[in-house]
């Protein structure tokens, strides 16, 4: 048996791969559930009706999307470029963090203030993954290492803050940061739901983001320098100016996601607001095959089960961190499938 | 002659597309089969069938007058017959002898079988001519010697028929000769070759008979005492080719002048005390065997690389610091050394690549965002002037074969009426039809005044193409000739590096 690289990797199944990888990390879990004492089937319907069985589930599951969608798309333009971003998550803190601080004590009208704090988290992002990137084209310094480990020391960070100069002293000592200013939380979408407009912001970001990848000079500089560096630079494209590029866009990409996530949702930053946004990015990512429509559509995948799983867990007493399982080994699968769509099997 | 190998009616299909129509050919004992044909002719998918890795969907082979079984390698190694791979197969970290015994020894015997296999392998080195060191690490040898642990390790499995594919793509000229001459002593012991070529003057040289393929046909079949060269070129090609001729004309100022450069990587002199000058409307040809600092040279006027002293000035503006980009937009083009590493983008689209290196100019892009349409067309227009076949702006690069990826390379850095062009082995495994496509595109420019330089590892080209050749040897260059007055023993002296320094003389 060989494997045969393909002319095209045809569109059939470019679609087919993340479902195909879905279907198989579903199959792969069910076995836990079933493990667990529980018909899989029965799990999985539990968890379908409580992502979207009614319309405050829809709403819910779709408020747990916008952020994924905005780490999806950060990890998806690093990732076209070969500029490996593991600290979405880090970018998240660091964008929510910012946007809490400055949106306690800013002082201008809601319609303003917004756009600012959102600019201010996109800042913030973009400089916490300009560093490592910097590091990379200076020393050498593998990125992969350098941005997961700075989510730890952001995370410690942001702790630090709200035990301490950012507390919030009206929280009876639950520990959160002040919470931003409610002239600059973002309107309802829908009403009496959690469902804000911060959903919008993120898909216009995925069309802004496809526009920047798929039209402008530095889109096709940056994928030409992740298809072939060496080529790139031959025709001229200066390497270290699209990767410093792109490490703003994916930093800020994720910044935002924890400026929209302050803004839309929990007002203040607590160290557990994010179950993990910036890592299932990576898989939202994958599953899209790093194309900024697919990001959508994956994110609202995962926000399904992560949703899904809090009610499955209810009815069935599987544990809710199923979820945590079945979106890593989506990532597992999509990568298997991935290979399939760029080569053949022959015997 | 008793056949030794006979394959009969083969036939394989890849889609709609037919690598080998019908395909026979007989080889008898103790003969050189040269198999000659353009670059997707069919030459390696019919050897791959001969070999086992594809099936066949029509057709026999007989090896010693027994057939095969299709699509299993292992037949076709247990029936004698080796094949020698123009990429080598061969596991860097461990020794020849390692190699060697590789695939035909249990594993787990390896070291007990180690003494009978170094014997084996001995007994064969002398037997056939091929002398090597059975414990030296594959890794530490030269590409000639690499070649010849992988003959060995097929005679080790008791090859009878030898195929080679394209053997000599790896090698310097004077390895070549010598290999060809070991082949000649191996069909005295018995041995029956098959080599795969594409090169016609190897072929005139090497074979006893010459089969042709063109577009998976057999096209020809002729003893190789009774043809020409240019009957095989003209078989192979389907028309009559001929490489075009340089004439002469009038040479204008200097363009590129290069001053005592010299080149450095970590702290070491890869180019040294390098002096040229390019002229308008003139080829300077620059000749050496590979490894002698072409590369560096290629990166230094390809921006890639900046002079650590001395001076490069193109019509008298200092362009040693200006880098890839500054060099395209002083109206520098360049044909680089690897097209796949270097020249395009596989995975981009022919259109994509087609304005890569100037997509910041107002031509193609507006306000950041690419004009799509005008690069498409563009790209349509380098597609038709430079007859680059199999593509539409919108196809995948490296879908194209690699004498029209050249073409398209040669097209975007032709298309902007450069002053100085960098030819850095244009034609390098290209077949006899794109080699002469890309040799006229050459002259073409020179004719409208471009200065251009070429380096090159085959004595023919720069001969026919350059107007001066100055040899490299060591990162250090020789006087200019007049390639009028340069014949094959006074270039090949230069490049063994005879040549007077009487530079600071002069």
């Amino acid at each position: 048996m060989r494997l045969e690289r393909r002319a095209h990797a045809p569109l059939h199944l470019i679609v087919i791969a993340p479902l195909a990888a879905i279907v198989a990390a579903l199959f792969l879990a069910g076995g836990l559930i079933a493990a667990a004492g529980v018909n899989p089937f029965g799990a999985y319907a539990e968890m379908l009706r409580g992502a979207l069985g009614s319309r405050l589930s829809v709403t819910e599951m779709l408020t747990r999307a916008t952020p994924l969608i905005l780490t999806g798309l950060a990890a998806a333009v690093a990732f076209r470029a070969r500029l490996w971003n593991i600290g979405g998550e880090g970018q998240f803190f660091v964008g929510a963090l910012i946007t809490a601080w400055i949106g306690h004590s800013l002082s201008v009208p809601g319609p303003l203030g917004i756009p600012i704090l959102m600019l201010a988290g996109m800042a913030a992002g973009a400089l916490l993954l300009a560093v490592p990137a910097y590091l990379r084209l200076r020393f050498s310094v593998d990125e992969v290492v350098t941005t997961l480990l700075l989510n730890f020391i952001v995370i410690l960070f942001v702790g630090m803050m709200i035990e301490g100069p950012l507390r919030d002293p009206l929280a009876f000592g639950w520990p959160s940061s002040v919470p931003v200013d409610g002239d600059f939380r973002l309107p309802d979408l829908v009403p009496r739901t959690r469902l804000h407009i911060g959903f919008l912001i993120a898909l216009a970001a995925a069309g802004a983001v496809w526009l920047i990848l798929a039209r402008t000079v530095f889109g096709a500089e940056t994928r030409a320098a992740g298809l072939n560096a060496t080529a790139a630079s031959f025709a001229g494209i200066s390497l270290p100016r699209t990767l410093m590029g792109v490490a703003m866009l994916s930093g800020a990409l994720a910044g935002l996601a924890g400026s929209v996530e302050v803004l839309g949702v929990t007002a203040g930053v607590t160290t557990t607001m994010s179950p993990g946004f910036g890592y299932a990015g990576i898989v939202v990512a994958m599953l899209a095959a790093l194309h900024p429509a697919g990001v959508v559509a994956a994110a609202v995948f995962v926000a399904t089960v992560f949703v899904g799983a809090d009610a499955m867990s209810r009815a069935t007493g599987v544990p809710s961190f199923i979820a945590d399982v079945v979106v890593a080994l989506c990532l597992l699968t999509m990568v298997v499938a991935l290979m399939f769509t760029t080569y053949r099997v022959r015997r | 002659m008793t056949p030794v190998l006979e394959l009969e009616g083969i036939t394989k299909r890849f889609g709609a597309m037919t690598a080998n129509d019908d395909v026979s050919l007989t080889l008898g004992q103790g003969e050189i089969l040269a198999l000659l044909g353009e670059n997707g002719a069919g030459k390696t998918t019919l050897m791959n069938i001969l070999f086992g890795h594809y099936a066949a969907d029509e057709g026999t082979v007989r090896v010693f007058g027994e057939e095969l079984p299709t699509g299993r390698p292992r037949a076709a190694i247990d029936a004698g017959v080796g094949m020698v791979h123009q990429h080598f197969t061969l596991a860097g970290n461990l020794t020849v002898l390692e190699n060697v015994m590789l695939g035909s020894e249990p594993l787990a015997s390896l070291r007990s079988a180690r003494g009978a296999g170094r014997r084996k392998l001995m007994q064969i080195a002398e037997r056939f001519g091929l002398p090597v060191t059975p414990d030296a690490r594959v890794s530490q040898l030269s590409v000639g010697e690499r070649q010849r642990v992988e003959i060995l390790k097929a005679l080790y499995r008791d090859a009878r028929v030898l195929i080679l594919d394209e053997p000599t793509a790896v090698l310097a000229r004077p390895e070549a000769q010598r290999l060809f001459e070991t082949l000649r002593d191996m069909t005295k012991e018995g041995l029956s070759l098959i080599f795969i070529s594409h090169k016609l003057h190897e072929v005139m040289a090497a074979s006893d008979r010459v089969a042709v393929l063109r577009a998976g046909q057999m096209v020809a079949e002729r003893k190789t005492a009774d043809t020409t060269a240019d009957e095989l070129a003209e078989l192979m090609v389907g028309r009559k080719v001929e490489r075009p001729v340089r004439r002469g004309h009038l040479i204008g100022s200097p363009v590129l002048v290069a001053e005592n450069v010299r080149v450095e990587d970590k702290g070491e002199a890869r180019l040294d005390d390098v002096s040229f000058a390019v002229h308008e409307g003139e080829v300077l040809g620059i000749v050496g065997v590979s490894g002698n600092g072409q590369a560096d040279l290629g990166a230094l006027l390809s921006g890639l690389k900046t002079p650590a002293s001395g001076t490069l000035t193109l019509a008298g503006q200092d362009v040693g610091q200006i880098g890839p980009r500054g060099m395209i937009r002083a109206g520098v083009g360049r044909v680089p050394e690897d097209r796949h590493a270097e020249g395009a983008v596989g995975e981009l689209s022919v259109w994509e690549n087609a304005v890569l290196e100037r997509l910041r100019s107002p031509d193609f892009s507006r306000r950041g965002f690419v004009r799509t349409a005008a690069c498409k067309s563009y790209a349509a227009e380098l597609i038709e002037r430079f007859d680059i076949r199999g593509a539409t702006p919108d196809t995948r690069t490296r879908l194209l074969s690699g004498g029209n990826m050249q073409k398209l390379i040669l097209g975007r850095c032709l298309s902007i009426g450069p002053r100085f062009v960098l030819a850095n082995q244009p034609t390098r495994g290209l077949d006899e039809g794109a080699i002469s496509a890309v040799h006229a595109e050459l002259l073409a420019a020179r004719s409208k005044g471009a200065a251009i330089l070429l380096i090159s590892e085959e004595l023919e080209e720069a001969v026919a193409l350059s107007d001066r050749i100055q040899a490299i040897v060591k990162g250090r260059l020789s006087q200019p000739v007049a390639a009028d007055d340069a014949d094959a023993r006074k270039l090949g002296l230069m490049m063994a590096g005879v040549w007077k320094e009487d530079h600071h003389a002069a």
